[in-house]
């Protein structure tokens, strides 16, 4: 990567920036990858060049595609569509759709006028807010009338906001048009399997055309939709992801396949989720006791899968009301009766301007992270570690560690940071306390990694991380992340050197089970 | 005979009420209910009664015996 390469206009991309969306998105083509380090071998600018500037335009502020954006912009979902056409194992329909969100909460429903003025509120308020995603409770297509009419009035009043929607697929062919002609910037099918056999043990049924089916029939179904919607789509030029639910035992040896499937469709985009499933949720998995992957079978999996395509690792399967930026959530600020008592005033204008200081805010990150990337230059070593960050975006780490919802987990390497995922942990310190039971659950979420970043850390939950081999790092409070993470990395290289500590493998991680709830 | 919602098992996804040929579903006080002098089992539009087809909850749109049983027009 290059870091003379300047940019006079915050909106054209570099090879810096777009290396670091690279990780997540678009192409491999070029990078000669496998495995794990998707960016370490990625030239300068290679994505530059292999990514269509049409696409390009699309992503580079897109929280949902890009975990460096993601610290800079915010996404928001109303539930609009509660009915479903399919029944999947990992639902419990008296709660969120699991496809986009945490099972076991509940999303608030709205109609579609409450649904476009609450879109209007949030993005006057919080001017990061860029992208308007329909989801779940429900399937959007099997409520085409709601959804359309939600697209319609947000695109009237604010031309500006992007709208995504993700479905189970089932009933995509028969709209594909209608969402070329409402402009809808990405859409993400859930697809879970393309062997009928498998799907058998994942949906129970799917209704179509007016007839349940059942069993192998339904599944076949079902693929078959998926995969011609998502032909059409890619066709009409529309970008398209593809979730997974990783269920181990039932389809995750399988997922390499629909990987191959996907990719050769035309999906830019790759996410595979862990299955969130306990037995309160009341899901037919969750009373079958189907298990959901650890972190290490999760990211092997998803490693597989980088050398066919890009992988996403940011998905945090937020709450679908969710409002804001990260762990973050706002949403009880927008509550139905506030929304509705609110003068709305979206001005386009002052949006725009923030979010051009947003744009010289990441330029500086970047600048910073190749400065130190640079001093890294010369060193050779093999060992690659994890490493957890309290954040509360912005790319800094500047979150207290009893008040981090989620850690984000990079990997640190000679190549640099990557970006590997995040660890949900909620609140573990609530109200100013320490908690011991919950300081336990934060170190089983991180359990994988050498070191956390924080802005601040008591003494008490200090010496319990030390006692379980994490060091906690808070000398680099309120700096850039990778940046710092670097930095941190080269001396424990020169200590490894010199002999003054050894490096010594971690072990695995646990995936935070239940919903995201906490209200900020 | 008609079809009934119970209510206490409905998740007011409102799934069947657009499903239904006879118009015959409509949201009452937070759930679905479905108005018996509507409701013909889905007799002479399809093979099975589309609320309950549809409906993700299993048992929660069943057969209401305190009807007579439906009688299509000869
Ligand atoms: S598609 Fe979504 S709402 Fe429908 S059953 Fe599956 S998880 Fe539930
Ligand atoms: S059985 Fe058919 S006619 Fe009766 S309520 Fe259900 S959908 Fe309507
Ligand atoms: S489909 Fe079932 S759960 Fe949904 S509204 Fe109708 S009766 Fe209620």
């Amino acid at each position: 990567m290059d870091a003379s390469v300047q940019h006079e206009q915050a909106t054209i991309p570099d090879g810096d920036k777009l290396s670091s969306v690279m990780q997540t998105i678009a192409e491999h083509k070029g990078c000669g990858t496998s495995g794990g380090s998707g960016k370490a071998s990625c030239g300068s600018g290679a994505g530059e060049n292999d990514l269509p500037p049409e696409i390009w335009e699309k992503v580079k502020n897109h929280p949902c595609y890009s975990e460096e954006a993601h610290h800079h912009y915010a996404r928001m979902h109303v539930a609009v569509a509660p009915a479903c056409n399919i029944q999947c194992n990992y639902c419990n329909r008296k709660y969120d759709c699991a496809n986009e969100s945490r099972p076991g909460v509940v999303s608030e429903k709205l109609s579609p006028e409450q649904a476009a003025k609450k879109v209007l509120a949030v993005a006057s308020t919080i001017p990061q807010m860029t992208v308007l995603g329909i989801a779940g409770p429900g399937d959007p297509l099997a409520n085409p009338e709601k959804t359309f009419k939600t697209f319609e009035l947000i695109a009237r009043t604010a031309p500006d906001i992007k709208l995504c929607l993700s479905t189970n697929g089932l009933a995509l062919p028969d709209h594909v048009d209608t969402i070329a002609g409402f402009n809808v910037d990405h859409v993400t099918i859930t697809i879970n399997m393309v062997d009928p056999e498998i799907g058998a043990k994942i949906y129970p049924w799917v209704f179509w055309k007016h007839k349940r089916y059942t069993g192998v029939e339904a599944a076949k179904l079902l693929t078959d939709r998926q995969l011609q919607g998502l032909e059409m789509l890619t066709e009409r030029g529309i970008l398209c992801k593809v979730n997974s639910v990783m269920i181990p035992g039932v389809n995750d040896k399988h997922l390499v396949e629909v990987n191959k499937a996907v990719k050769s469709r035309g999906a830019f985009l790759h996410n595979i989720m862990p299955l969130i499933s306990s037995p309160e949720h009341g899901t037919v998995f969750g009373l079958t006791g189907q298990r959901g992957p650890t972190a290490q079978e999760l990211k092997a999996l998803q490693d597989e899968c980088e050398g066919e395509m890009n992988m996403m690792r940011h998905c945090r399967q937020c709450r679908a009301d969710a409002v804001g930026l990260l762990g973050e959530d706002r949403s009880a600020e927008f509550t139905t009766d506030k929304i509705m008592a609110m003068e709305v005033n979206y001005d386009i204008d002052s949006r725009k301007a923030y979010q051009e200081a947003v744009e010289s805010e990441r330029v500086a990150k970047v600048v910073a992270r190749q400065e130190e990337l640079a001093s890294l230059a010369g060193q050779s070593s093999d060992i690659k570690l994890l490493v957890a960050v309290a954040t509360k975006g912005s790319g800094l780490i500047n979150e207290h560690f009893g008040h981090a919802k989620e850690f984000q987990v990079y990997e640190l390497s000679t190549a640099g940071a990557k970006f590997v995922g995040h660890r949900r942990v909620d609140l573990y310190c609530q109200g100013g306390y320490g908690d011991e039971d919950s300081l336990e659950t934060v170190i089983r979420a991180i359990n994988d990694c050498h070191a956390v970043f924080v802005a601040k850390i008591g003494g008490c939950p200090k010496s319990d991380l030390q006692a379980a081999g994490i060091e906690p790092v808070d000398q680099f409070a309120h700096e850039f992340i990778e940046k710092s993470a670097i930095a941190w990395f080269k001396s424990y290289l020169d200590k490894v050197n010199s002999g003054e500590i050894q490096h010594v493998v971690r072990g695995d991680a646990e995936i935070r089970q239940g919903a995201l709830t906490s209200a900020a | 005979m008609t079809l009934k919602i119970i209510a206490s098992q409905c998740t007011s996804c409102s799934a069947c009420e657009p499903e239904c040929p006879n118009v015959a579903i409509s949201e009452k006080n937070g759930t679905f209910v479905i108005d018996p002098k509507k409701c013909t089992e889905c007799i002479g539009h399809f093979d099975e009664p589309q609320c309950a087809a549809v409906c993700p909850v299993d048992n929660t749109c069943v057969i209401d015996n305190s009807f007579p049983r439906y009688q299509p027009p000869a």
